[in-house]
């Protein structure tokens, strides 16, 4: 039953693909694409992969959808059609799917107990992380705590990306604002009585997931991400300009600063304290709460990072005038 | 007895609940107009999401897992609703049609 699913959902993820491929509506392919991410979060949720999913869900069909559209407001809605001939693309795509296939021959059988990644450190990771971490949530023991090397890669990736977009469009920018085009709902009742119903509570749930996370699938991207999904819908119903004159640049700019600065600042303590870089258990005298406190820290720093950068990037998108 | 009356009943609203989407997603496919099949797709939202919600909260019985499922519930009932009224809302102020719009909707 569950291996039906599984086939449903892979085949309407490539059909998905190949209707983003076939189509030149751009805002279509917007669609499509968190039409997309939504089913890969869907397959992540029979793989059990419940973090992941929840990141695909928050990030993929969500925020990115919603960066695209206002990337969108500043192009053309329509592909240009290309002129180039298409054999040159076509063999590049066949000799490099040809080897991914050819280099899957050699992969373990899908669940299959003896595959190296279920023999390396996973089983240490499912045994001893909640004598080692203390927490109930492996994959937040193992994100934060045993690979923390790569979340604060992931963070400072999040945080070059958003200093990037930031300068691509800064050579851009005007000083008046026109995000009016946006939506002339601005201030329509229904969707106002709605949205300031529901903010608060986005927000909230927000701060549960970012404090959750230890015990729950959650943790500083999804919440990043949905704190700044909650300041995006006000912004575009209730007010940009309210947005503005709370989150000026330069906040926001220190803001995703403080995220990444926290993040390493706790493997400098760490350092100072005799541990290794990263190594939470120096932090207080008793191991467990060491690690509790790194993880949180660490978490926060992801938290305010993923948020201080995702409402930059919408604000500054907006900001930009329409090229005719 | 009692239990067996309770897995069937969440039988039935997950039955019902996926036959309804079914349904509305033949009728967003298949309505003529633009309105009409917002009309489809908004109404699916909120009863199909009720129906799919209270046969899960069923099988589910009475935990904190029901109060999750009721929670995402109320969340669907406020946001549904309110996007295909936005959805319907913005198709009319900019001036979309109700009637014989398949050619327009080609441009």
């Amino acid at each position: 039953m569950e291996q039906a699913i599984d086939i449903i959902l892979l085949g309407f993820l490539v059909v998905v693909a190949i209707a983003v491929v076939k189509q030149r509506d751009l805002f279509a392919s917007v669609i499509l694409f968190g039409i997309y991410s939504l089913l890969s979060a869907a397959i992540f949720v029979s793989l059990d992969a419940v973090d992941v999913a929840f990141t695909e869900a928050a990030v993929g069909a969500g925020i990115s959808s919603i960066l695209i559209l206002s990337t969108l407001a500043l192009t053309s809605r329509n592909e240009k059609p290309s002129s180039h001939s298409v054999f040159l693309p076509l063999m590049v795509v066949l000799v490099t799917g040809a080897t991914l296939v050819f280099g899957t021959l050699d992969m373990p059988a899908f669940a299959d107990p003896e595959a190296p990644v279920h023999k390396h450190v996973a089983p240490r990771y499912i045994q001893d992380s909640y004598q080692e971490v203390g927490m109930p949530n492996i994959v937040t023991s193992v994100l934060a705590s045993y690979r923390g090397y790569d979340t604060m890669g992931e963070v400072v990736v999040i945080f070059t990306a958003g200093v990037a977009v930031l300068l691509l469009l800064s050579s851009v920018r005007h000083k008046e604002d026109e995000l009016s085009n946006l939506t002339d709902l601005k201030h329509h009742p229904i969707l106002l009585n709605v949205a300031q119903i529901l903010i608060p509570i986005i927000l909230l749930f927000a701060l549960y997931v970012q404090f959750h996370g230890d015990y729950g699938p959650g943790g500083g991207f999804q919440a990043g991400v949905i704190f700044a999904a909650g300041f995006i819908l006000y912004a575009m119903i209730i007010g940009i300009d309210e947005i503005r004159k709370t989150f000026t640049p330069k906040y926001l700019h220190w803001l995703s600063v403080t995220g990444v600065v926290l993040y390493i600042g706790v493997g400098i303590v760490t350092l100072l304290l005799g541990g290794e870089f990263l190594n939470y258990n120096v932090l207080a005298e008793e191991k467990l709460t060491g690690q509790h406190w790194g993880i949180f820290l660490v978490e926060l720093g992801v938290g305010i990072t993923v948020t201080a950068t995702m409402l930059s990037l919408f604000l500054s998108f907006s900001e930009v005038r329409r090229t005719p | 007895m009692w239990e067996l009356f309770i897995l069937y009943s969440s039988y039935t609203l997950l039955l019902l609940g996926s036959f309804l989407s079914l349904t509305f997603g033949l009728g967003l496919l298949r309505f003529p107009d633009f309105y009409s099949r917002t009309h489809a797709a908004g109404v699916a939202d909120t009863l199909c999401a009720a129906l799919i919600i209270f046969g899960l909260s069923l099988q589910s019985g009475f935990n904190l897992v029901t109060i999750k499922l009721f929670l995402i519930l109320i969340f669907l009932w406020f946001t549904s609703p309110t996007s295909s009224f936005t959805l319907a809302s913005t198709a009319y102020r900019s001036g979309y049609g109700i009637k014989n719009n398949s050619s327009k909707r080609a441009e």
